[in-house]
């Protein structure tokens, strides 16, 4: 709350989020949030879960959260009514925010639920609730993880974490007037909520685009003359796709373009830089567990990786660029000691922002505060910081680790291949083997020998994959991260080739 | 007082409030118009017993002695001016991060 009491002392008429009659200026959401509250209050309710599409609603129930003291739970919209009820029955006296589509299939979830007009409306009707509760120590918000390696879990954001994120890397009233950000990231993941933190600490009007579509997206960039955008890598992916055989987005007004949340292929990256060659990009890596955030790669280091001959600044462009000030890094080898400089281990982090805590599960933070990522990492002589990939996903074949990721981007920049997986299998002699799931390009047919010769001509004998599947289709949550497990569980039963 | 990120201190004399962004080690002494600033939690003055022309921090802005570590961002603003050891804290220039969200 102490946010959005700064930004409406400092700027409570403009816009905050919307446009036309649905807009809110800052004043217009404190006041919302206040009225919410003391609903919230009066209802005896002790979780505010949000389940739908961003929406005015959402920003109104995480304020209207924080005033009446209690967690926002974000949760997956796609989810149905069983596995809500089954996540949500683990947060006693729930009220749960829906918009239109998930309002039916949430009936019979066990807990009350108001559609985001009623929400709205509840939060015009009444006087605001007392004062805000100032303590940095209560939980804020509760974000169920990707659950991309394991069940999801829910991790514990308290405000103190958020506050640190928010003051460590943006200016109060930093955005000018005509500032406008395109969301598309979804509420219940984290760089939804770090989004709506961030930019409204510097007063930058939210653009909500639920529904994301490569033409909608730039219809909606175009129209509303959006200056900024955060996306996931699939979506720019989409949205590169979209323009083939075009030189220029044609989105002049967009002055800067973050994009995160999981692997991108550099070429992507260096393709969307020449169609939006006035936009400046920027890389940000970070963790549900670390309030978002704690690496960037900015815009002049985009430029200068594309800009030059020399692979070590070249190869910046797989990076994730260098940790934001305030956070500690540490890589580590397999006995917990800090490797050599340049060697890769898995990345530790401490900061303000880092939390590490979860409600259900033991907190993985060892005793000086320092977080495992269960990412694979290392940092080049400039600082500069590579994820190889998840620690758990690194197949160890031979004794020697190979990062699945290496293999992929080879194999990826095979014309017949759209996209892949590579994960480990059990073998006896190696103790595991490679194998590459492969889905054709539009098209195309998939050789796998022919493929297979590829990889070993541009990797080592070591790092060929052993066996090549083709499928039609690989899994990938809602945010496009693959999902390994699931790729590992279908090729365990598939019949042995 | 020893002060950590996350701190917040209110001005004992006016209405200025703040929050530590950076903290050095060592003990620290904060003052805002001359007077210790105390924990947020604590009363807040019965009247502002400076006057409105004193200047004082900004909304939203940061304070810092790089060499110290130390960085306050005022989250209400005042008159006093904010000092640390008994030296004026000057404005830190703004040199922002790329927006990442």
């Amino acid at each position: 709350m102490m946010l959005l009491d700064m930004a409406v002392s400092g700027f409570g008429d403009r816009t905050a989020v919307g446009a036309g009659e649905t807009s809110l200026t800052y004043a217009e959401l404190y006041r919302r949030a206040g009225v919410a509250a003391a609903h919230l209050q009066s209802d005896g309710v002790a979780h505010l879960a949000f389940v739908g599409a961003n929406a005015p609603a959402f920003p109104v129930a995480v304020f209207a959260a924080a005033w009446a003291g209690i967690p926002v739970i974000p949760v997956n919209y796609r989810l149905g009514a069983a596995q809500v009820r089954e996540l949500l029955d683990q947060h006693p006296d729930t009220l749960v925010v829906a918009d239109e589509t998930t309002r039916h299939a949430l009936a019979g979830c066990g807990h009350p639920v108001v559609e985001a007009e009623q929400w709205l409306a509840m939060a015009s009707a009444g006087e605001p609730a007392g004062e805000w509760p100032n303590d940095p120590e209560a939980i804020a918000v509760l974000l169920y993880t990707s659950g991309t390696t394991a069940a999801p879990k829910a991790a514990i954001l308290r405000h103190r974490h958020l506050l640190s994120y928010v003051f460590g890397s943006v200016e109060f009233a930093g955005a000018a007037e005509d500032e406008a950000v395109l969301v598309t990231v979804p509420p219940y993941h984290v760089a939804g909520l770090a989004n709506l933190v961030s930019n409204l600490f510097t007063g930058r009007r939210l653009v909500y685009l639920p529904a994301f579509s490569p033409e909608a997206w730039l219809a909606t960039a175009r129209s509303e003359r959006v200056t900024h955008a955060m996306v996931v890598p699939t979506m720019l992916a989409r949205i590169v796709d979209s323009l083939e055989g075009q030189d220029s987005a044609e989105v002049p007004s967009l002055r800067s373009l973050s994009y995160g949340g999981s692997r991108i292929a550099p070429s992507i990256v260096a393709r969307a830089l020449e169609l939006f060659s006035t936009t400046d990009f920027v890389n940000a890596y970070g963790l549900t567990e670390t309030s978002s955030t704690i690496a960037i790669l900015g815009p002049e280091d985009h430029r200068a990786a594309l800009a030059s001959d020399d692979t070590a600044v070249s190869r910046r462009l797989g990076s994730a660029g260098r940790l934001i000030p305030g956070l500690e890094a540490e890589v580590r080898g397999p006995d917990g000691a800090v490797v050599a400089e340049g060697e890769p281990g898995e990345l530790w982090v401490r900061g303000e922002q880092v939390s590490g805590e979860y409600l259900s599960h033991a907190s993985p933070l060892d005793e000086q505060g320092w977080f495992p990522t269960r990412d694979r990492a290392w940092f080049d002589p400039e600082g500069y910081l590579f994820i190889e990939g998840r620690a758990d996903d690194t197949i160890i074949r031979g004794g020697e680790n190979i990062a699945p990721a290496e293999i992929e981007e080879v194999l990826v920049q095979h014309p017949s291949v759209g996209e892949v997986a590579v994960v480990g299998l059990p073998d006896e002699e190696w103790g595991q083997r490679i194998a590459a799931v492969v889905v054709p390009a539009e098209g195309h047919q998939v050789d796998p020998e022919e493929l297979r010769e590829w990889a070993r001509a541009r990797l080592r004998t070591s790092k060929t994959p052993d066996v090549i599947d083709v499928w039609a289709a690989l899994p990938y949550t809602d945010t496009g991260k693959l999902l390994r497990r699931q790729v590992l569980a279908d090729l365990a039963t598939e019949p042995s080739a | 007082m020893q002060v950590k990120p996350g701190t917040q201190l209110r001005s004992a004399v006016s209405t200025v409030e703040v929050v530590v962004v950076r903290a050095p080690a060592a003990d620290v002494e904060l003052t805002c118009g001359g007077a210790p600033m105390v924990p947020l939690a604590d009363e807040p003055p019965a009247a502002d017993q400076l006057t409105a022309d004193v200047e004082g921090p900004a909304l939203g802005k940061r304070y810092a002695d790089e060499e110290a570590g130390l960085e306050l961002l005022c989250t209400k603003a005042g008159p006093g001016e904010l000092a640390c050891n008994g030296v004026a804290l000057p404005v830190k220039g703004a040199k922002p991060l790329p927006s990442s969200d």
